[in-house]
């Protein structure tokens, strides 16, 4: 048995075959002048084309070999008819002798589109006649081939440079009138197309009828090619006659087509121009149209049209456009109940976009769509859809693309509660975006107020939302996300101090919010931008401080600390150790002997309290170091209770060797080589001193638990430490000290077998470098001079 | 052998001639034999002139008791085969008793004669007209020759011609309103009309138009009635919808059709009827027949 494919190719052959056939006696007839042989044989060619069995596409085959041969046969008309052989009216009579209707109805329009061209009767009486006559043919398809045929012949008549109804209105009229009217009725039949056949072939013929769309566009097609159609004849005759097809046919399918065909075909101009009655046509659509498809091509055919010239644009104003069409938006979203929120958020992208680009300074307009994008959300959970989600973010991110500066989309209320609607996740991925919009644009925020603003929108980054679950976060992403809230918080600047702490305070109260995860990534920036402006009050120290001024350093101060504090408290004591003591840095800068006592002293008591790992001790001890080294606002009491802590608790680590290498770091304390800076010689000597004994006890421990003599290397760092306050001129430390350590070591490590190679190699450094000093010679030289390596 | 079969052949050729037979016009009649000849056509009330030439065979004489010309119009039953009705004859003597020796011209005239019925050959019935000379002789048979002739007779514009509109319908499945713009047609007219759908619940084919043509003969118990179609005309293709209206536009020229005949002489009618005709996807046929005159228009020439 064949398959339906087969035996359509089958009967698409025979068809074929047929019409080869008759085409080749009608030639023959036409050759010898035989006008009847001709109609008889074109006759039975065109009766091939009567078949039911092909489906649109093969019938099509079928209809464009007759259609070859049917322009040979008008050239014979024509030729007939110019030679006066047989008159134009007589033919149109002969023609219509032939039994059958389909055969009859083509010969019928191929003798009509000479008789228009000769013009021996009015060409509109002829094209009412064929129109009216082709009503005959009432099955879809042959009925849709046949006006297709029509619409074909009569074109290069009705449109182009001097056609046969340039010039005069009312032939214009006329025109118009009979494409619409094939129009129509092709509609009809398209439309009546689905009806035919068996209901479980729905889906085939759903797809065939898709096929067919074309035929029918044709005429839509043809008619914004004719010539004379002015605006006015458009918006009275064309637009609304043509809408009230496609709104009465209530298909789907049809519906969708002709609609867009209606966008594509016309100028914009005319679109523009009759925008309210082609909008009012939406609403009325069936609700399973897709409306925003349509809608959205519209709206982007104008706005590109806008584009196109800046003369265009007050005829925009004029004709309210955006205000139709987003009334009509709001129209069509009411009237289809059934239309998933992606279809209205959809549509309010298109319109935002279409806002953008021909509205660019109206953000009221932005603010409208997104308010209205709020309303159609609102009493609605948040969204599950990813596709409606991905809209939102399209819709949220176009604002921040046309404008590329975020102080516009600041300015927008609605803009955060289109936001609020997101899910979690979603709402994250769009504040990255508005983040990254601002880091690439480059933009500082310059005021508490669209700080204020701004952290509403990414409020989502910067706390926990409600009901949130954190189970399944990805770490390396909130990573990701934290890094890029600090580096925003970098652009957050304004050159007024006052301004400045009003942001600062802002973010303060936001990221305070944050919760223990979200703190260590976002207080730093902010302590450190904080920093920042405190240094920057104090470069203008002096003139620009009056008397009631709010941001003073001190002030700052007490922020940054109750911050610091926050972030203790979550507790992340390492950060905040270290927060403290970048604070105690700025605070020393600003002389303010007090606060930074205040931070030194915060810093100790986390030490204590809070910082419990050796490891971690280790670290914080030195970077104590450090800091206090660089202090010069203490006094000599406030000095000696600090540097008295830090040796203290650098002797009570609890590695020998981290308490020597700490011990000695100390030494650093009560020598400054700044100008005024604390040199107290005895007082390094002492430190040093203990570091040895540490190393010396480092060693003996190292001989009772594991047999092997301990570290080495301790001893020649000790060294270094020795060359370097010797060479600063310690008068504590002598030559002989270092002879004496230096012999120490020697024996060290001849009597350690198990030496460490890189102590060695370090032992062997210094001791080349103290060659190279006494080489060198001059007053350096001198002083080394004693010592023997 | 020549001398008898010379006894047999007729002594003499006759040949009747019209007096405007080269310029009068001409109609194609139907012979006996199934051929078609060409013959002079009239109409009623015509003057026939003519002259009948009688040219008796090289050195033969013709005895003859008188020669007369006789025009006759018959009816001619095929179920009554041989039986001749003639309802017009006229006769004229051309000559007296007597003998002709050479080639002898008669010429006659029948002024206004009524030829009250055309010329029609139908399956059943023929009616004609002829030009009959008779050479009455003794003793043996007479000599006879025919001449057939056309009549064919005008009808002015009616006056009144309505048009005819109906509705007509199978209940709740399909109810129409055809409309033909004319009642009586002539033979080169158009049919102009629409068929309005009103009602369609059946999956219709298509629909076409045909002309029918009836011809009753006899009466009585005796009627033998056929009946032709001669035209079918497609009108639609495939299955209308409800408010569709289909246009109509069929020319009767390219169909051999006569006017309409009603009781010729009590001995045949011939009528004509539309047919319109629905054929639904099962070949089931719905109809309505409509009677229509056709009558014959003179034409300007």
């Amino acid at each position: 048995m064949l398959t339906d494919a087969e035996d359509e190719e089958k009967w698409l052959a025979e068809g074929i075959a047929g019409i080869q056939h008759n085409a080749f006696y009608m030639h023959r007839a036409l050759d010898s002048n035989d006008l009847r042989a001709a109609l008889r044989y074109s006759v039975q060619m065109l009766s091939e084309l009567r078949t039911s069995l092909l489906s649109p596409n093969k019938y099509y085959e079928l209809y464009m070999r007759a259609f070859d041969e049917l322009r040979k046969l008008e050239m014979f008309f024509r030729e007939e008819t110019a030679r006066d052989a047989i008159s134009i009216v007589e033919l149109y009579e002969l023609v219509q002798h032939a039994g059958n209707i389909l055969p009859r109805l083509y010969l019928l329009c191929t003798v009509g589109s000479v008789y228009i061209k000769l013009k021996e009767a009015p060409g509109k009486d002829v094209l009412k006649d064929l129109v009216e006559m082709c009503r005959g043919i009432q099955h879809p398809v042959r009925g849709l081939f046949l006006r297709s045929y029509l619409c074909q012949i009569s074109r290069d008549k009705l449109t182009g440079i001097g056609s046969h109804f340039e010039g005069d209105a009312d032939l214009i009229n006329d025109a118009v009138e009979f494409v619409l009217q094939n129009f129509t009725e092709m509609n009809k039949l398209w439309v009546r197309l689905q009806h035919q056949g068996l209901t479980r072939e729905k889906d085939k013929r759903e797809k065939e009828r898709g096929q067919l769309r074309d035929l029918v566009g044709k005429n839509l097609h043809v008619l914004s090619q004719i010539e004379g159609i002015d605006l006015d004849m458009y918006k009275e005759t064309v637009l609304p006659r043509v809408l009230e097809q496609v709104v009465n046919c209530k298909d789907e399918l049809a519906q969708h087509y002709l609609m867009d065909c209606i966008i594509q075909v016309f100028p914009d101009e005319y679109h523009l121009q009759t925008l309210e009655t082609l909008l009012t046509a939406f609403p009325q659509l069936q609700p399973t149209v897709d409306t925003k498809v349509v809608l959205s091509r519209l709206m982007e055919r104008l706005s590109i049209y806008a584009a196109s010239s800046t003369e265009v644009l007050p005829e925009f104003l004029q004709v309210e456009a955006f205000a139709k069409l987003s009334n009509a938006i709001g129209k069509v979203i009411e009237a289809q109940v059934d239309m998933p929120i992606v279809g209205a958020i959809t549509l309010y992208v298109s319109l935002l976009t279409f806002a953008l680009r021909v509205h660019p300074d109206r953000l009221d307009y932005v603010d409208q769509v997104l308010g209205a994008c709020v309303k159609k959300l609102s009493g609605k959970a948040k969204l599950e859809d990813t596709k409606a989600t991905k809209q939102i973010v399209a819709l949220l991110s176009a604002p921040l693309e046309k404008y590329n500066d975020i102080a516009t989309a600041l300015k927008l209320p609605n803009y955060p509660r289109v936001m609020d609607h997101l899910d979690n996740g979603t709402n994250k991925v769009m504040a990255v975006v508005i983040i990254q919009s601002i880091m690439k644009s480059n933009t500082s925020i310059s005021s508490a107020d669209k700080v204020e603003a701004l952290f509403e929108l990414i409020k989502g980054l910067i706390k926990d939302t409600d009901g949130a679950q954190d189970d399944e976060l990805d770490e390396e992403e909130f990573k990701e996300e934290q890094n890029s809230v600090a580096r925003l918080i970098n652009m957050l600047h304004n050159d007024d101090p006052e301004e400045m702490l009003k942001i600062i305070c802002t973010v303060k109260k936001h990221l305070i919010l944050g919760g223990p995860k979200r703190l260590a990534f976002t207080i730093p920036s902010l302590i450190f931008s904080a920093l920042k402006l405190v240094r920057h009050l104090h470069g203008q120290d002096g003139d620009a401080i009056g008397e009631e001024v709010a941001a003073t350093p001190k002030k700052i101060f007490q922020i940054v600390h109750q911050t610091i504090e926050a972030l203790a408290s979550v507790p992340s004591p390492e950060l905040a150790l270290r927060l403290y003591l970048q604070c105690a840095e700025a605070a020393n800068d600003c002389d303010l002997e007090p606060v930074t006592y205040g931070f030194f002293t915060q810093a100790f008591v986390l030490y204590e309290e809070e910082v419990a790992d050796s490891k971690a001790q280790v670290t914080a001890i030195h970077l104590i170091i450090g800091t206090l080294q660089r202090m010069n606002v203490f006094g000599v009491e406030n000095r000696d209770t600090l540097t008295h802590k830090a040796t203290g608790y650098s002797a009570k680590l609890l590695k020998k060797l981290d308490q020597c290498r700490a011990v000695y770091a100390c030494s650093h304390l009560f020598w400054v080589d700044e100008q005024d800076g604390i040199r107290d010689g005895e007082r390094v000597l002492l430190c040093l001193k203990r570091a040895l004994r540490i190393a010396n006890a480092a060693q003996q421990m190292a001989n009772v638990t594991r047999g092997s003599s301990g570290p080495v290397i301790l001893f020649v760092e000790i060294l270094n430490k020795y060359l370097y306050f010797f060479e600063r001129g310690n008068p504590q430390i002598t030559s002989s000290l270092i002879q004496d350590l230096i012999d120490l070591i020697k024996t060290e490590t001849q009597s350690d077998s198990t030496s460490d190679p890189s102590a060695n190699a370090f032992f062997a450094c210094t001791l080349r470098y103290i060659e190279f000093q006494k080489q060198k010679g001059g007053a350096m030289g001198e002083k080394y001079e004693p010592i023997k390596a | 052998m020549n001398y008898i079969i010379g006894a047999f052949k007729p002594p003499c050729t006759i040949s009747i001639t019209f007096a405007d037979g080269k310029t009068r016009k001409k109609a194609s009649v139907k012979k006996d034999n199934g051929q078609t000849a060409m013959v002079p056509l009239f109409e009623s009330k015509e003057n026939i002139v003519g002259e009948v030439i009688i040219e008796p065979m090289h050195g033969k004489k013709v005895e003859h008791n008188g020669v007369k010309i006789e025009l006759l119009g018959q009816i001619e039953l095929y179920f009554d085969r041989g039986n001749f009705y003639d309802f017009t004859s006229l006769v004229r003597e051309l000559d007296i008793p007597g003998d002709l020796y050479e080639r002898k011209t008669y010429p006659f005239e029948f002024s206004t004669v009524e030829m009250p019925y055309e010329s029609y050959n139908g399956i059943n019935v023929r009616l004609r007209y002829i030009l009959k000379v008779t050479i009455n002789r003794n003793y043996v048979s007479n000599i006879v020759e025919y001449q057939e002739f056309c009549v064919r007779n005008y009808t002015p514009l009616p006056t009144i011609n309505n048009s005819i509109k109906m509705e007509v319908g199978i209940e709740d499945c399909l109810h129409i309103e055809f409309e033909y713009s004319k009642s009586k047609y002539h033979l080169k007219d158009v049919i102009i009309g629409k068929i309005y759908f009103l009602l369609v619940r059946i999956k219709i084919k298509n629909m076409e138009l045909e002309i029918r043509r009836r011809e009753s003969t006899g009466s009585g118990p005796n009627t033998y009635v056929e009946t032709e179609t001669l035209a079918k005309f497609e009108l639609m293709d495939g299955a209308p919808v409800r408010g569709e209206s289909i246009p109509t536009r069929l020319f009767l020229s390219p169909y051999e059709l006569t006017p309409t005949y009603r009781n010729i002489n009590n001995k045949f009618s011939v009528k004509y009827y539309l047919n319109l005709v629905l054929v639904d996807e099962e070949d089931r046929r719905y109809f309505k027949q409509q009677e229509v005159t056709i009558y014959r228009l003179q034409e300007e020439s």
